[in-house]
Order: structure tokens, then sequence, then C-alpha cells
């Protein structure tokens, strides 16, 4: 297999992403983010002073997982309303009839695609993560135990979004793909939420909900797996069995076996939006 | 161990002295979508270095031949070669230049990083120079660094005929390559085809434009409800003529004379004949002359030669008459 083809529509990808101006967008987005928490954890550094050391690292990691939550939807609406253009809209116009006359396999422009849209959102993740890191480090001096870890789980968890957000370009609309996508994910993280009140009311019907929603859809699995990485190790002790369920506090570390699955569902949803595009008659 | 060679040598000229295979070969293809039959039976040939028109009405199936033949759309069944290879194999594209009827292209690019983009697509070796070539071609050189989004419809439609041609296809299927030109434009297009026609490249060519078919196509496939209608040479197709007579006085034997020429209308007064395309030059003479002894009036006689467009319509109706 040639990776002449993946590579030029990665390339071509990356290229769309900078000239229709999502590049910027997210750019500007996020810069106005990193300003206000520069200006607010500048704010709560000022603040802490006035407590204990443990106390202080427990607010400036909770306050950093916000923050952090705001930066992972940037990425995750960025890459998903790249996604369905790239594809859907490219089959909608009538633009992939040229380009799919060429020599080539669906199958290696879906994966140029994939390799383009997962490099903005690592790229993304990286950058502005690492800079947020840095600005809570210079206005309060904490700094995550696993910062690598967690930005890893955060470009895993914008990589199976735009994973979904291509099965669905490849069946339904450019706009229709991005809200579904959107949608889903929000609707994961709610299901995750609502899960944790169930566990901390020791409801297992209610926490199953939680549960299952990481199964179908891994990217709240792999958010608190992120926050795991990036709140203060005494932070569960610290915060007690009353903070139990609360949406920016993550119990465990994301296991092996969570992981393999993640793997096992982005190949099984590649694989399925592989046979779909395939199948398509444009 | 060298009559192994030597057999390998012997095979490999038997290949390279086999004939060409045609440009396009297809028999038997089918496509529904849903409850619709868009294609019911097309089998058609290119010959290389050929240039076939496709023709028929909205909905006659044509633009659906295309996309299987480029495997753009799957078939429910049949089958189909490009140059030598199944067209389910993506390699039998790597020599096929296509412009599609809805012609959009990467409005983010410019319309040289569109050429280079399919010249590596194709993965053809084409030097930046001949890509700039290529669109003075077209008539895009003082266009050349611009976005594509800022380009007209007919810009964008020229724009992809130099993206069909870019990298030196064998063959070039064209899907209504004038709709959104103006006359000059489709005076260069037309010139452009005949370039390609005397270079050998063969040309499978789609247009509602029967003026423009019948001046450049060497052959004719006409598509009506997802079935050949009829196909062959312009001679073949055009080679009839017909006889207009205005006509006094006409007896049930004079009216069997005149069917015994060739088929035979009637309006009024007027008595048109379809004759066949191997007549001799004494048919009418002689027909003529057989009228009179039968004491028919014959006011004027007209013989004219039946355009492209009359035996479309000719065929079409012939067909939706069954």
């Amino acid at each position: 297999m040639s990776a002449r083809i993946p590579l030029t529509v990665a390339a071509m990808t990356l290229r769309e992403a900078v000239r229709r101006r999502v590049v910027w967008a997210v750019t500007a987005m996020t810069v106005v983010l990193l300003s206000l928490s520069a200006w607010g954890f500048q704010r709560i550094g000022a603040e802490l002073d006035t407590l204990t050391s443990g106390e202080a690292r427990l607010v400036a990691s909770q306050v950093l997982n916000v923050v952090l939550f705001g930066l992972s939807l940037i990425a995750a609406l960025g890459t998903t309303f790249l996604a369905g253009p790239s594809l859907a809209g490219e089959i909608e116009s009538g633009m992939a009839l040229a380009l799919l006359a060429r020599p080539l396999r669906r199958s290696d422009v879906l994966l140029g695609k994939w390799l383009g849209l997962a490099a903005f959102g690592t790229t993304f993740v990286t950058v502005a993560g690492l800079s947020q890191l840095l600005i809570v480090r210079i206005t309060t001096g904490y700094w995550p135990p696993s910062p690598m870890t967690g930005l890893a789980l955060l470009a895993t968890q914008t990589t199976v979004l735009l994973t979904l957000a291509l099965l669905l370009a490849t069946a339904v609309s450019p706009m229709a793909s991005g809200i579904v996508a959107v949608g889903l994910f929000g609707a994961t993280w709610i299901a995750g939420v609502v899960g944790g009140v169930g566990e901390s009311l020791g409801n297992q019907g209610v926490a199953r909900v939680g549960t299952v929603s990481r199964m179908l859809l891994p990217t709240d699995g792999l958010w608190r797996g992120a926050m795991q990485a990036f709140q203060d190790r005494g932070a569960l002790t610290q915060m007690g069995a009353e903070f139990d369920g609360f949406p920016f506090l993550s119990e465990a570390p994301l296991t092996l076996a969570y992981l393999t699955w993640v793997l096992t569902w982005t190949c099984v949803v590649a694989a399925i939006t592989t046979m779909s595009f395939a199948r398509r008659d444009l | 161990m060298s009559a192994v060679v030597a057999d390998q040598h012997s095979a490999q000229r038997l290949v390279r002295e086999l004939p060409a295979s045609d440009a396009v070969w297809c028999s038997g293809l089918r496509k529904r979508y849903g409850r619709q039959v868009a294609v019911a039976d097309v089998s058609l040939t290119v010959a290389r270095g050929e240039v076939l028109g496709l023709l028929g009405p909205n909905g006659a199936g044509k633009t659906s031949v295309i996309k299987m033949l480029l495997g753009l759309v799957r078939p429910d069944a049949g089958e189909a070669i490009l140059l030598g290879r199944p067209a389910r194999d993506p390699r039998s594209r790597a020599n096929v230049g296509y412009l599609p009827e809805l012609f959009r292209y990467q409005h983010w690019l410019t319309a040289t990083e569109v050429l280079a983009l399919h010249v590596r697509l194709a993965g053809a070796d084409v030097p930046a120079a001949e890509q700039r070539e290529c669109l003075a071609a077209v008539g895009l050189a003082r266009r050349a660094g611009d976005r594509v989004g800022g380009f007209s419809k007919g810009m964008q439609q020229r724009l992809g005929l130099a993206v069909a041609l870019v990298a030196r296809p064998q063959l070039v299927i064209l899907d209504e390559p004038t709709s959104a030109l103006d006359p000059v434009g489709r005076a260069d297009i037309r010139s452009l085809l005949l370039s390609l026609k005397n270079s050998g490249v063969a040309v499978l060519l789609n247009s509602h434009l029967i003026g423009e078919v019948e001046r450049v196509c060497d052959r004719v496939v006409i598509l009506d409800r997802g079935c050949v209608a009829s196909s062959g040479t312009l001679q073949e197709l055009l080679g009839q003529r017909e006889l207009k007579l205005e006509l006094g006085g006409v007896t049930g034997a004079a009216s069997e004379r005149l069917a015994t020429a060739g088929r035979l209308s009637r309006t009024g007064n007027t008595y048109t004949v379809a004759l066949p395309a191997d007549q001799d030059a004494t048919t009418v003479p002689n027909l003529v002359a057989d009228l009179v002894r039968f004491g028919v009036h014959v006011h004027a006689v007209e013989t004219t030669r039946i355009s492209l467009e009359d035996r479309l319509l000719d065929i079409l109706r012939s067909g939706s008459e069954r």
C-alpha cells in the first residue's frame, strides 16, 4: 500500500483547515479562553496565600480541569465541524467526483482525511493544553502530576470524536454530521455526570448509565482519564465523600482494558466508515 | 533456467504484440436507485483514439453509465473495462481524465494548486511548466494563481477540463463539458476535442449539444430509458436522406410504390419517404417516373439530409411509441 494518497489527502485537509480559517477561528476562541483563564488564575493565585498548600493545589487543579474541559470542547467542535464539510460536503457539492475518479482507493482518501484531522486536533490540544498548564504554573505554581498523559488522552478524545464524525459524514449531510457528533459528545458527558451521581448515591441502575455511555462513545471515559492526570493526587481525600459525583473530579485512572476498548472502538468505527464510504454511490 | 527466461521473453513479446484493448468496453450495465431503474442494459465500446458521443434525453442514464465506468457508482450488474483493466480496479483510471457534470473544485486552493493536487493523486510526473500550459490551453493562464472560490461557473468548467487533461490521459470522459460556457468557450472546447482526437486520445463525450457531437464525434450511442436505442458511426446514422414530395391524385398503387422506396409518412399532400443509406442515384428519378406513370400529379420533389437532431428525435419517438 502506497502512502502517497493518504499523505496527499492529509496535507490537503490541513491546508483546508488553514485556508477556510477554521484554524484562525479555533485559535481566536482559544486565545480568549486562555486570556480569561490567565486573568482568573492570577486572581486565584492572589487568594491562595490564605489557604494551606494542599488546599491551594486542590483549587488550582479543579479550576484547571474546568478550563481544560472548555479547551476539549473547542477541539471537539473544531474537528467535527471540519470533518463534516471535509467529507460529506465534498460528496454533496460534487467536489468528490473528480477526486475519486483518480486511480485511488476510497479507503486511502478516508485515511488521509482522518490523519489530517487527527493531526489538526492533536496539534491544537497539545499547544493549547500546554499553554494552559504553563499559565497555571506561572500564576499559581501548580503543575499536574501527569501532564503528558493528560494531553495524550485529550488528543485521543478528539480523535475518537472525529472518527465518529467521519462515519456520520459518509451517511448524512455535513451539518447533520457535525450536530449529531457534538450532540453525542455532550450527551455522553452528561450521562457520565448522571452516572457519577448514581455512584455517589449508591444507585447501581443510575450509575450504569455512565458506564454504558462511556462504552458506547469513549469520549467521556477519556476525559475522566485526562482529569485524573491533571488533578492533584490528594484531591479525592481532601474533597471527601460529599464531593462524590462532582463532574470535574476523576476517581480512578483509566485501566488498560478500557484503553484497549478505546482502540477497538476506534478500529471498528473506522472499518464501518470505510465500508460505508466504499459502498456509497456518488 | 535459460529455457524459462526464453519462455518468459516470448510470452512478454506475445502480450506486447496483442492488439491494444478498447479504451472503454462495457457490457450489460444495470443500475437501479430504489424503484427507479436508471440504467437497464447498456453495452458500448470506445476504441482507442475514437471520439464517441453519448446522446439521449434527460434521465436516459448517460451520467449513471459514466459514473459506473469510473467506479463512482456501483453497478447492480454488468462489467466494464477501462484501458484494458476491470473498472473496479482503481488502476484502470490511471490514464483517464474526467470532467463531471457537477464540476466543483477545492475553492480554498488556487487553480495551479488544484492541478498539482490532481497530478499527485494520478501518480503522474507532469512538470510545473506543462501544468501551466494545460491551464493556458483552457484560457486560464492569467488566473493560475487565483483561488478557485473567486471563479465564475464557466471558469470552473474550464478548470475542470484542465484537471481532466493535466495527467496526460489516454481516455477523457467529458460529461456536458460546455454547459456553463459562452459560444466562444464552446468553440474553444471543440478545437480542444479535435486536437485530442488528432493526438489519438479516446474521448467519451456526453453532450446535449447535438451540433457539437456532430462536429467532433466518430460514433454516437443514443440512450433512451436506460437502454441503447441506437448506435453507429455518423455515416450510418446520418447517411439516410429524406425525400419530400408534394403530390395530388395519389392512388392505392402509387402509395404502395412510395412505400417500397422507404418508410413513408404523410401530412396532407406532403409525403415524406425516409430513403435507405444504400440508395443509388436512380432511386429518386425512378420513383418520380413511376408516380407519373400511375397518374399522380407531382408538384414538388425535395431531397434533404436527415440531421442528427431529427434522427435522435425519430429514434426517441419511435422508442416511446413501442
